[in-house]
This record gives C-alpha cells, sequence and structure tokens, in this order.
C-alpha cells in the first residue's frame, strides 16, 4: 500500500497541472484568437462606450424602452453586509426567485403585476414570460407576444406609430434553430437599440 | 405539451442513442490499453506521468489496493481545493478580489468537488477567483468524472475477468480516462461553447453604462473550459450563481441541447463498455433500455406539469405554462427535458430554478436521485449503481426459480448481495435521516425559503442531492451555513464513498469466481422479461424507501395547490 503514495502525490499534481492550468490557459489563448468577440463575454459598444452584453438582459423601467422579464437578483446592502436588496438585473450575482408554487409571496406577486399591467394594455391577454421571474435573473429575451403587448406604451411615449414598432418587433425577432431548438424569442437589448436608432432617423 | 416539444425530445433520445456505439468502441480500446488515433500525440505524456510518479502500467492491483489508491487520490484532490479557496485572496487571477473563502465553505466545498457532487453554497461569480475555479474546480471536474469511470471499469473487470485477484491499476484507468477520453472530448467542446457565444478569458468583470444610463457589471472569466468539463464529466458545478441558467453559462438553444447531450454521453456510453467487456454487447443495451423506460416515463410527467402551469397562473389567466424561474430561449419544453436529465444523471447542472417548478414537476427531478441515479447516472458511478439492482433483480429471479442466480457467467452469491444491500440502503439512511434532522433543528429549519409542504420539500431535496451526488438545488434554501455545510458535506462523503466500497469489493469479489457457461437453466439478461424485472425491482425498492417522504412533500403541496391553497 504504501507504494501508493508517490503517485497519490506526483500523479495528483501532474494532472491537476494538465487539467487545472494548461488546459483552460491553453483554450483561453486559442479562444481569444478563434472567437475574440465572444470570449470578452460579447460585448455592445455605442459611441465608444460598452452598454452592455448581447447575451446580459439589463433592466430597463422607462416607458419609451421596451421591458424585460421581471429580474430577482439581489446585491449585498449597503448598511448591512449580512442582507441583501433587491437589484434587478445585477450581472454579478445571478439568481431566481426560487419561489415554489404554492408560495403566497409568489401569487401576491404575479396578481400585482397582471392587474399593472392590464391597466396598461387591456386589448391584449398578459403574456406570462412578462410577469415570471427567469432563471438566472438576466434573461436578455422575452417572447414576441410580450414585445407587441409592450408597444402601444412605447408608441404612446416615443410618439411613433405602433405599426412601425410592430415591424421593429417582427424584424428582431429569432425564431427557432432549423425550426425545432429554442422558442421564438425577441432581445430586449437588441431591439432597444434598434428602436433608439430608428427613433433617431 | 407541443409536436415540436416532444420532437426535441426525441431528437435527444436517437442522437444519445446514435452515439453510445461508437464511443462503447473508443472508450473499451482506452480501458483496455490498445492504441487510439490519439496515441501519436498522447502516448509521449501517458508515458512521462507514469514516470516521474513512479507508476509500472502493467502492474495490477487487488480491489483493495485499488480502492485505497483512489481514496488518496481524493485526499489529495480535498487539500488542493481546500487551500486554493482558503488563500485565494494571496493568489494570482483574482481580479476582482474576492476574499478567502470561509472555513466551512471552503470543506463543503472540496468535499463537494471530490465527491462529484458539485453542490454550490458557492456563488461562483460573487465568492471565487478565477484560480479556484481553474486550479480548484475545472482540475476535480476532470479527475473526480475520471474516478468514477475508473471504478465502474474496474467494476466490469470483476465481471468479465476470472479467477483472477486484481481488477486493474487505478493510475493507468485515470490517466488514460483524463488523456483520452474527456481531455479531447472538452478541446473541442470549449471551443464550441465559445462560439455559441460562452466568455472564456481572464480579464475583469466588465462595467458598462446601460441604456437608461445605469451601471451594470458583467462577471466574466474562463467560464468554457470548465463548462466543458462540468457537462461532460456530470459535474454540475456552475462556474455563475445560477449555473447553466445564466445566459453566459448557456448563451443559445444549441448551447443548452448539446450541454443535454453531453451530460448523457460518456454515461450512456459505459453500457456498451460493459456490453463489450463482458462479451456481449446486447448486454449493454438491455441496461441502456432499464434506462430509457424509467428516464421517457420522468420526462413525460415533468414536461406535463411545467406545461400545465401552477393554479395561481390559471385563477389570473396566464397561458403558456409555469415560467417562474424558467428562461425564455429554452422554454418549457427544453427546461423540463433538462431537469430530468441532470437528476438522471448525477449531474446537478440546473438552466431553470428547480425550486419554482410545480409540484409534480419538481418530484421526478427527486425520484430520479432517490433512484440513486442509475438512470445513466453520472459517469461511471451511474452504471455501477444500475449493475448493484442488477445484481438485486437477478437475485429476485434466482429466488423466484430456486436456483444460484448468474449474470454474464458469474454465480451472484451472498457476498455480492450482502454488499449490493449495503450499498443501496445507506443512501435512504443519509437522505432521510439528515431530512429529519433538518425539519426540527432550529438553525436548519431557519434556512428555507417556502413555507408549508414546499420548505419541507426543499431540505429533503437538498439531502437527497447531496447524497446522490448529484449537485442540483431547490435553491431557495440557504446553504451555506455551518449546518448545512457540514451535514451535507457528511450526506456526500456517505453517499459517494459508502457506495463505491462495496461496489469494489463487489469487484474483488467476481473476478475471483470461475466463469460459469450459459445453460438451459440461465436466466437471459439481454431481453424484455430482464429489463422488465430490473425496472420492477428498482421502482419497488425505491418506493418503499421514499414514497411516504414524497407524501409529506410534493404529494401534499400538490393537492394542496389544486385546492387552491397557498402558503
Amino acid at each position: 500500500m504504501f507504494r501508493e503514495i508517490r503517485p497519490a502525490i506526483v500523479l495528483l499534481l501532474a494532472l491537476t497541472a494538465i487539467t487545472g492550468l494548461a488546459y483552460p490557459l491553453a483554450m483561453t489563448a486559442i479562444a481569444g484568437t478563434l472567437f475574440p468577440v465572444q470570449a470578452q463575454g460579447s460585448l455592445i459598444e455605442r459611441d465608444g462606450k460598452v452598454v452592455g452584453s448581447a447575451l446580459i438582459g439589463q433592466e430597463f423601467k422607462e416607458d419609451k424602452y421596451f421591458h424585460g422579464r421581471p429580474s430577482a437578483t439581489v446585491a449585498p446592502d449597503p448598511n448591512d453586509s449580512t442582507k441583501t436588496v433587491s437589484a434587478p438585473y445585477n450581472a454579478a450575482n445571478s439568481g431566481g426567485s426560487n419561489l415554489g408554487p404554492t408560495s403566497k409571496a409568489l401569487a401576491d406577486r404575479l396578481k400585482e403585476d397582471v392587474d399593472k399591467l392590464r391597466e396598461e394594455n387591456p386589448s391584449a391577454p398578459v403574456p406570462v414570460d412578462l410577469v415570471t421571474t427567469s432563471a438566472s435573473g438576466l434573461d436578455p429575451d422575452i417572447s414576441p407576444e410580450a414585445a407587441q403587448f409592450q408597444v402601444p406604451r412605447v408608441a404612446k411615449a416615443r410618439h411613433m406609430s405602433e405599426d412601425q414598432l410592430k415591424q421593429l418587433v417582427v424584424a428582431n425577432t429569432q425564431g427557432r434553430l432549423l425550426g425545432l431548438l429554442g422558442e421564438p424569442r425577441v432581445n430586449v437589448l437588441a431591439l432597444n437599440l434598434a428602436l433608439d436608432r430608428a427613433a433617431a432617423k | 405539451m407541443t409536436m415540436i416539444g416532444w420532437l426535441q425530445i426525441i431528437l435527444f433520445c436517437a442522437i444519445i442513442v446514435a452515439l453510445t456505439k461508437p464511443l462503447g468502441w473508443y472508450m473499451t480500446r482506452v480501458f483496455n490499453g490498445e492504441r487510439t488515433f490519439l496515441s501519436p500525440v498522447l502516448r509521449p505524456i501517458e508515458v512521462g506521468i507514469y514516470w516521474i510518479s513512479g507508476v509500472d502500467e502493467k502492474r495490477e492491483q487487488h480491489w483493495l489496493t485499488y480502492t485505497v489508491a483512489m481514496l488518496l487520490f481524493h485526499v489529495g484532490g480535498f487539500l488542493i481545493i481546500y487551500g486554493v479557496m482558503r488563500l485565494q485572496a494571496m493568489l494570482p487571477f483574482n481580479p476582482a478580489d474576492q476574499s478567502a473563502v470561509a472555513p466551512d465553505l471552503s470543506f463543503n466545498t472540496a468535499i463537494s468537488f471530490i465527491t462529484n457532487t458539485n453542490w454550490q453554497n458557492y456563488g461562483g461569480e460573487s465568492t471565487l477567483s478565477y484560480l479556484v475555479q481553474m486550479l480548484g474546480l475545472t482540475h476535480q471536474n476532470f479527475l473526480s468524472a475520471a474516478t468514477g469511470i475508473a471504478l465502474a471499469v474496474a467494476l466490469i473487470r470483476g465481471f468479465s475477468r476470472a479467477s483472477v485477484r486484481t481488477v486493474g491499476n487505478f493510475w493507468v484507468d485515470v490517466t488514460r480516462t483524463t488523456l483520452y477520453v474527456l481531455l479531447p472530448i472538452c478541446v473541442v467542446y470549449c471551443l464550441f461553447l465559445v462560439w455559441q457565444g460562452m466568455p472564456q478569458t481572464l480579464g475583469d468583470y466588465v462595467e458598462a453604462t446601460t441604456l437608461e444610463g445605469a451601471k451594470q457589471t458583467i462577471a466574466v472569466g474562463p467560464v468554457a473550459s470548465q463548462v466543458a468539463i462540468k457537462m461532460l464529466g456530470t459535474n454540475g458545478g456552475g462556474f455563475f450563481n445560477a449555473n447553466a441558467a445564466h445566459p453566459f453559462e448557456n448563451p443559445t438553444a444549441l448551447s443548452n441541447f448539446v450541454q443535454m447531450l453531453s451530460i448523457f454521453l460518456i454515461g450512456a456510453a459505459m453500457t456498451n463498455v460493459f456490453g463489450r467487456m463482458v462479451g456481449n454487447q446486447r448486454q449493454g443495451w438491455a441496461i441502456l433500455a432499464v434506462m430509457g423506460v424509467l428516464f421517457v416515463a420522468g420526462v413525460a410527467v415533468t414536461y406535463w406539469a411545467e406545461a400545465n402551469g401552477t393554479s395561481t397562473m390559471h385563477a389570473l389567466g396566464l397561458a403558456g405554462g409555469n415560467m417562474e424561474g424558467k428562461e425564455m430561449r429554452f422554454g418549457i419544453v427544453a427546461s423540463s427535458l433538462f431537469a430530468v436529465i441532470t437528476t438522471a444523471a448525477s449531474c446537478g447542472a440546473v438552466n431553470a430554478m428547480h425550486d419554482s417548478f410545480t409540484a409534480l414537476g419538481g418530484m421526478i427531478p427527486l425520484i430520479n436521485m432517490q433512484l440513486g441515479e442509475i438512470i445513466i447516472g453520472g459517469v461511471g458511478a451511474g452504471l455501477y449503481g444500475m449493475l448493484l439492482f442488477v445484481i438485486l433483480a437477478i437475485f429476485v429471479a434466482g429466488l423466484m426459480v430456486g436456483r444460484t442466480p448468474e449474470y454474464v457467467g458469474k454465480k451472484i452469491e451472498a457476498r455480492e448481495v450482502k454488499m449490493a444491500m449495503l450499498a443501496i440502503l445507506v443512501l435512504p439512511l443519509m437522505y432521510l435521516g439528515w431530512t429529519a434532522v433538518g425539519v426540527v433543528y432550529p438553525a436548519a429549519v431557519a434556512s428555507m425559503a417556502n413555507a408549508g409542504p414546499h420548505g419541507f420539500t426543499e431540505v429533503l431535496y437538498a439531502f437527497t442531492s447531496a447524497t446522490g451526488n448529484n449537485g442540483s438545488a431547490f435553491a431557495g434554501l440557504t446553504g451555506n451555513t455551518l449546518f448545512y455545510n457540514l451535514t451535507l458535506a457528511s450526506a456526500m462523503f456517505v453517499g459517494r464513498f459508502f457506495m463505491i466500497v462495496p461496489a469494489m469489493a463487489i469487484a474483488g469479489s467476481l473476478a475471483g469466481k470461475k466463469s460459469v457457461p450459459p445453460s438451459a437453466g440461465t436466466f437471459p439478461t439481454t431481453g424484455g422479461l430482464f429489463v422488465g424485472l430490473v425496472v420492477g425491482v428498482i421502482l419497488i425498492i425505491g418506493g418503499l424507501t421514499f414514497f411516504p417522504a414524497l407524501a409529506l412533500g410534493p404529494i401534499v403541496e400538490h393537492l394542496a395547490m389544486n385546492a387552491g391553497q397557498v402558503f
């Protein structure tokens, strides 16, 4: 049995060096050369400033922008580090609400949000993704229905025609891959960037 | 449920079945020490590793030596992870200036990674430096996976060899598995993931100014290299807190689909390795069929339950299923499928929050883990877990006809059955025992996030996941407390090693036996009757063990939900 001690140390260190250092560092170098944009986080710049990542959702509250899904991410409370406070779309601390199907807190939140949205747009059914928090709290997408649902509000705030916005939503809708994988969706940041461009014209 | 949803599920199953045979062929060559197409590149590295560590690759080990070598290897792995976590503030590759990880959390995480559980009491981007992610976590993702595969191969050798004292050499099996199976696949896989949008950088967290002018700090890092092995090795510990639900850890529908495939890939191929090594591939297909029946049944229930939504949502007129805790790009079907896959295998990565699943939708992942993660299971671990159930099923069949049971030419006798029962019974002892403590001990009760039966399910899920070395969670439960860090670590440790040691004892005992040629009285183990018998034994043993606990949690919650009750 004693002769197993040397490999337990040396072989472990050798494999650790290969899998824990050589492999990730080599992949970082190769990936940075082959796919420099993705490797850095698919960042989007506007006027030379980073405005976000194409893959990471960000918070939109103003009427003139399309809104993403509710986000349950939190941040440490600045007054008491043992507690946390709500911080939607905190991309340095991902997470979901973890509220279960019989949670009163979830039921109350859903009701409040549904009522608010019904008031905003009574003409269409409230899309479920617009009142449920995502798993990561950073979901960059909403359903095409959820985008169309917001068109009247955005049109009013921007003084743009609803038809123009509807077309913008359609142009920014991604379908299923090969018609099969995933769900149809709209990237909210991309849509809002396109919206700003369209409004500037 | 939609047609497109079912097509995704069918496509997934078809690809897994198609890949089982070629990968099984390749892996069998690796385990038998034969040349492969990668040998010209990797053989010199392999020989070099043996040379510096003083391993004679021709010298085989007794099952006990093999097991001791494995345990020593894990002591070292534990020390490396614990060390880098405690010292991370002083070590390089720490752009976010993470401070030293607390002792109990470091202990829990180190146990978690050496046992292939990868339970996340840590919140990746908010707790760990890049060095810990690479040197601590990525390396043990490889080695705990390689260990599981090596142990399964040793058990298979127990069946395939006759009248010998040895079951292989642990050092050779681990090295060859890492170099020839895991690393090459990960290199290609990692680049695919980056192409899909996964970051792979050592740079700082990005400061962005949003369109509305707010500051957003975006955590990045060497994500893809870790995620590749996290999925392939059924590890499941996330780079980020939200795991595979985080857009950087699972950017697209395609990355999600491939991640699901990679969870099952090696586990499914191991059934073919088993068939090849015992000399009849149909033995492997029969085991895969047992797994397949249980898997498809689980997917159907979870998909149905999630597509159905909750009664709260129905009352508000919300259609489209239970989207709370799910990502838009995956939707209901890919989230449900992922949840069943990750718990059928012992992966534990999540692309949706299981805590927010409907009662029945969340019960299937729980059952998958309570059955011992034998539906494909962890790489290697799933196969040896399943073989323990096969031994029991064969024993039951032997009792029915009154003759000594045999399996692939080996007589199954008292020692094997005792060891199999020991391994199977130690699991419920851990997860039911600790759950009982967790729901009465005041400091533990405070950790529950949801009230009512759902809170109970959170605790049951945590200990089940830890014991089964899964690592997924009903994540509302606050796990980073002294009580949970220590009790979960004990559940992970017992769940892993008290299953491995009996399995290895069986390997040693079987290897020493003569091989009996099949006769007219031998129960055929490649047909439908065998598959049905094993499925039955799994469900009866499993059902008797944990059904009462399920009745207190998800079942009562489902009834309460239908009655319109909230907590």
